[in-house]
């Protein structure tokens, strides 16, 4: 230790470089996540603004604006953006912020390694982005990119493909990191059952990702070699089949759909006991409802492919499985609601947006609860319900999380309060508009809508025209989140080290001053 | 996007647009629907079809048994959570209790989900069971999906045809057609030539398809299933009331996924079997017509109609294509080139284009060759008679012999 200490008084290190070279060079752990969430944020305007260009199109029957083709693009693109550059990156930003305050670290375990996730994040990004402009167009098979279609798609396969590459590459080493960094730089006393429920839910999202990402890259360099190479894997009439493509996808699908929601979960249960003034309930039936998800997740994939003409041993197998994650699912919601049972509840934003979850995701929950029955899968297959169930699920279930979590960090990131008047208004339109946007969604597939159509038979009319009013309201009511941020970055009333009522309790992070110092626990905290 | 898309709709409320109209209808709808003083029998639906077989009214009931057991549980817990968010907060004075666990009641919610999840599962297994044996068929009836349109082959009688979206449809559906769809009956969910089936007979489908995955969607029947290329899927229908029933594919399937429609008409019997001999008469009079020489003027005017219903998704109505992915045939060298280059792609496809000899007759693919290379601001000014398709497509329908390989 005392070489390193010598080697301090030579050249102050402590604070971050000028200019863009501190970004681009980045090893702290804060400027990183700083980078990924703005990243993320970029991403949620930029897929959001898809989403209005699907949603104007579909605001009355007939074509008015795009094309069909283009609007397939819209669709496929605004999925792979939402899910691979804003919630992912969201996730990875609000893990380098707070996993190494949240356990006691210094850092993360691989500073520079960090650095380059990020830079490879970007790179990927824009890389799928420029899709858009290529001879042919951007990919418009859908999201799962499923064969034959996809092998159709223009100039742009290889660039997707290799996009999805690096997006790989830069999530496995982020997962990585983040694992590495749990378990070997918790400080000291910090069993792995005293973890903040947001780490842990951390964890197994790392180990998630690295099981199922190699898995994604293998499938798509399969369609590579497919389109370009002669091979087929995936094509019967040179042996290959197509459906073994939606196997390995959905192997990693499934999961990747978990990955997409776990974190929420933690910042669910970070957030609820914080503001409802008491513990978290059950904490050890939390981490193993956790674990059971995870594992459940490997075995359930062929849920989302009961109409592909399976044997029935698979369907009732995969019906089955399916309905059993509502159990472990379950007893996350009920321990929610048992966490606020008595307690001193206060209702600042992060709080609105976390209770807002909880009733909107189990609704989602429920849906997912309907479609695993797999008989009557065949019915909501592919319909406008499987778009609401989706929806309910990453809209006000992952993106209200992101949201809270956002609200819940930002005093703690800026060392400036939020304008919590401004918030509420930013969180009752948006939880009034998601449900106007979504809710019709269900009848519309009940009814019998397909999902991905440009254009609709008449009697689909009104329950669309209600979406899409929905949609441009929710879409502009993120402007207010935008300006908010914004507001609370460059200044505002001074926020204390606490925040929260309460909350040195709840987690390390809140031991620290606001904003937090460029470097924390460079000496580690004692753990009681 | 969204600016200019308001900034549209703003001039055309000011211009008065006929489209604009239609929007202040649904406006008027929506809003007499939410004072619930919408026509009993209003053309939206909120719930799944009951449909009109034994299977769908099945399904239907599986799916109201778990829709009702969630809204219980949710009244229930939503319930629970807001009487808490209600009575336990700060603001009324009410202090934190700081228990974090108790055993019993998490072992209770664990056990009391799982035995509702087997009440629901039994239901599920029976109906899955029932659907999955396709056993014991009246019938049977193969489904081709092509992008974008459907084959329909009677196995059993040899009858044989393709359905595709209806003209008018797709005269509407174009972009900036200026046509309003509500004034379209059926918009997007009418065919050229609707499957038609008996009444209370286990029809067999056999589902596959040509190209990319579709998937074939009836919602009255309880069910959809993949057509996937290269393998065959079965699945089993029998209709108990006469009607129309209409669906749509429902697995994205490419940029006209939106537009291949199906229609089903069930029969009695008896008008089903007059149904499937005007059929044959009708295959007969397309397969005689390509046994007389045609004038070039009547090649032309027959290829224009084949040339909208079959060519024009891709190649565009103007034969411009769409550059980089659908080539234009205007100008083209091979349409101005030799005569027989174009008809042998025609014939077989190349690429993306599927093979049309699969698909259509002698006559209508003369017509229609005829007609490229002398429309479509092409002026080749030759044209081909069904005689000189005819042989080729017989030599087509042979099987390749073995020292081909």
């Amino acid at each position: 230790m005392s070489a390193v200490t010598s080697a301090h008084d030579e050249h102050d290190d402590h604070g971050p470089k000028k200019g863009i070279m501190r970004w681009l060079t980045t090893t702290n752990h804060k400027d990183i996540g700083t980078m990924y969430l703005v990243f993320a944020l970029v991403m949620f305007f930029v897929g959001g603004a898809m989403a209005l260009v699907i949603r104007a199109e579909l605001f009355e029957p007939g074509l008015q604006f795009v094309n069909p083709h283009f609007f397939n693009s819209m669709t496929t693109m605004h999925a792979l953006i939402m899910i691979f550059g804003a919630v992912m990156p969201a996730f990875a930003g609000f893990a380098n912020w707070m996993v190494p305050m949240m356990i006691g670290a210094p850092d993360m375990a691989l500073p520079r390694m960090n650095n380059m996730s990020f830079w490879l994040l970007v790179a990927g990004g824009v890389l799928l982005f420029s899709t858009l402009f290529m001879e042919g167009g951007a990919p418009a098979a859908g999201w799962t990119m499923y064969p034959p279609l996809v092998l159709q798609t223009g100039n742009s396969l290889p660039f997707a493909i290799f996009s999805i590459h690096l997006l790989g590459v830069s999530s496995i080493m982020a997962a990585i990191n983040i694992v590495a960094t749990i378990f070997n730089m918790r400080a000291p006393g910090m069993g792995l059952m005293k973890m903040p429920l947001f780490v842990w839910t951390w964890l197994i999202t790392g180990f998630l990702l690295i099981a199922v990402m190699p898995v994604f890259a293998g499938a798509v360099t399969m369609l590579l070699t497919d389109r370009f190479f002669e091979t087929s894997f995936f094509d019967a009439a040179g042996g290959g089949d197509p459906v073994l493509y939606q196997h390995i996808f959905w192997f990693f699908g499934h999961p990747e759909v978990y990955i997409l929601i776990l974190p929420t979960f933690g910042l669910a249960s970070t957030i609820i006991p914080v503001f409802a003034r008491k513990p978290l309930f059950g904490y050890h039936s939390m981490v193993y409802a956790l674990v059971s998800i995870a594992v459940l997740s490997f075995v359930v994939w062929a849920h989302h492919m009961f109409t592909v003409g399976m044997p029935i041993a698979g369907e009732l197998f995969f019906m089955y499985a399916t309905m059993l994650v509502a159990v472990p699912t379950g007893v996350k919601v009920f321990n929610w609601i048992a966490t606020m049972w008595k307690g001193a509840m206060t209702f600042e934003t992060p709080m609105l947006f976390t209770v807002a979850f909880v009733v909107l995701f189990t609704m989602g929950g429920f849906s997912g609860l309907m479609l695993a029955i797999a008989p009557a899968d065949f019915q909501y297959h592919d319909s406008y319900f499987i778009v609401a169930h989706f929806h309910y699920v990453l809209v006000p279930g992952t993106v209200f999380m992101i949201i809270a979590g956002t609200y819940y960090w930002l005093p703690k990131w800026t060392g400036h309060r939020y304008d919590e008047k401004l918030a509420k208004v930013h969180f009752w339109m948006s939880t009034i508009s998601v449900n106007v946007l979504f809710f019709p969604q269900h009848f519309l597939g009940l009814a019998g809508m397909p999902r991905r159509i440009p254009d609709y038979a008449v009697q689909f009319a009104e329950f669309n025209m209600i979406s899409s009013v929905g949609g441009f309201l929710f879409g502009f009511s993120q402007l207010i989140f935008l300006y908010i941020i914004i507001k609370a970055i460059r200044g505002g009333e001074k926020a204390t080290g606490e925040v929260w009522e309460g909350a040195k309790q709840h987690g390390l992070e809140w031991t620290l001053p606001s904003p937090a110092p460029y470097h924390t626990f460079e000496k580690p905290p004692k753990i009681k | 996007m969204a600016g200019r898309y308001f900034g549209k709709l703003m001039i055309k409320i000011m211009l008065g647009d006929s489209s604009v109209k239609k929007t202040k209808q649904i406006f008027a709808h929506l809003f007499l629907m939410l004072l619930g003083l919408g026509e009993a029998n209003a053309e939206y639906a909120l719930n799944m079809p009951k449909g009109v077989t034994r299977i769908s009214n099945d399904v239907y009931d599986l799916h109201m048994l778990i829709l009702w057991i969630c809204v219980a549980i949710g009244i229930l817990v939503f319930g629970v959570m807001f009487y808490s968010i209600y009575y336990h907060r700060k603001s009324v004075g009410h202090q934190a209790v700081q228990f974090h666990d108790n055993a019993k009641v998490e072992l209770l919610w664990t056990i009391i989900p799982t035995i509702i999840l087997v009440v629901m599962a039994i239901p599920a297994t029976k109906t899955m069971m029932e659907m999955d044996d396709v056993s014991e068929p009246d019938m049977t009836i193969k489904i081709t999906g092509w992008q974008w349109k459907w084959e329909y082959d009677y196995l059993d009688s040899g009858v044989h045809f393709f359905s595709s979206l209806d003209a008018e449809s797709n005269q509407a559906r174009q972009l900036g057609s200026g046509v309003d769809a509500a004034d379209i009956e059926n918009y997007l969910l009418n065919v050229d030539n609707p499957l038609v089936i008996p009444v209370n007979k286990k029809i067999r489908l056999l589902l596959t398809a040509s190209d990319v995955l579709h998937a074939w969607w009836v919602p009255e029947f309880g069910w959809k299933k993949d057509n996937v290329p290269g393998f065959i899927n079965d699945a089993w229908v029998s209709v108990e009331k006469p009607g129309i029933y209409r669906g749509q594919c429902a697995e994205l399937c490419g940029k006209d996924h939106g537009y291949m429609p199906i229609v089903v008409i069930a029969k009695e019997q008896a008008e089903y079997e007059q149904w499937l001999e005007e059929k044959k008469t009708q295959a007969l009079a397309a397969a005689s017509s390509a046994d007389r020489e045609w004038s070039q003027a009547e090649l032309i005017a027959k290829g224009s109609e084949v040339y909208q219903a079959n060519c024009a998704s891709c190649h565009m109505a103007d034969g411009q294509g769409v550059p980089g992915t659908f080539p234009a045939l205007a100008g083209s060298s091979v349409v101005t080139g030799p005569l027989d280059g174009e008809v042998s792609i025609v014939l077989n496809g190349r690429a993306m284009m599927p093979s049309f000899g699969a698909m259509l007759n002698a006559s209508d693919l003369a017509a229609v060759i005829s007609f490229t290379r002398n429309g479509l601001s092409n002026k080749v000014g030759d044209s081909v008679q069904p005689l000189i398709i005819k042989p080729l497509l017989a030599a087509m329908a042979q099987p390749e012999e073995d020292d081909d390989w």
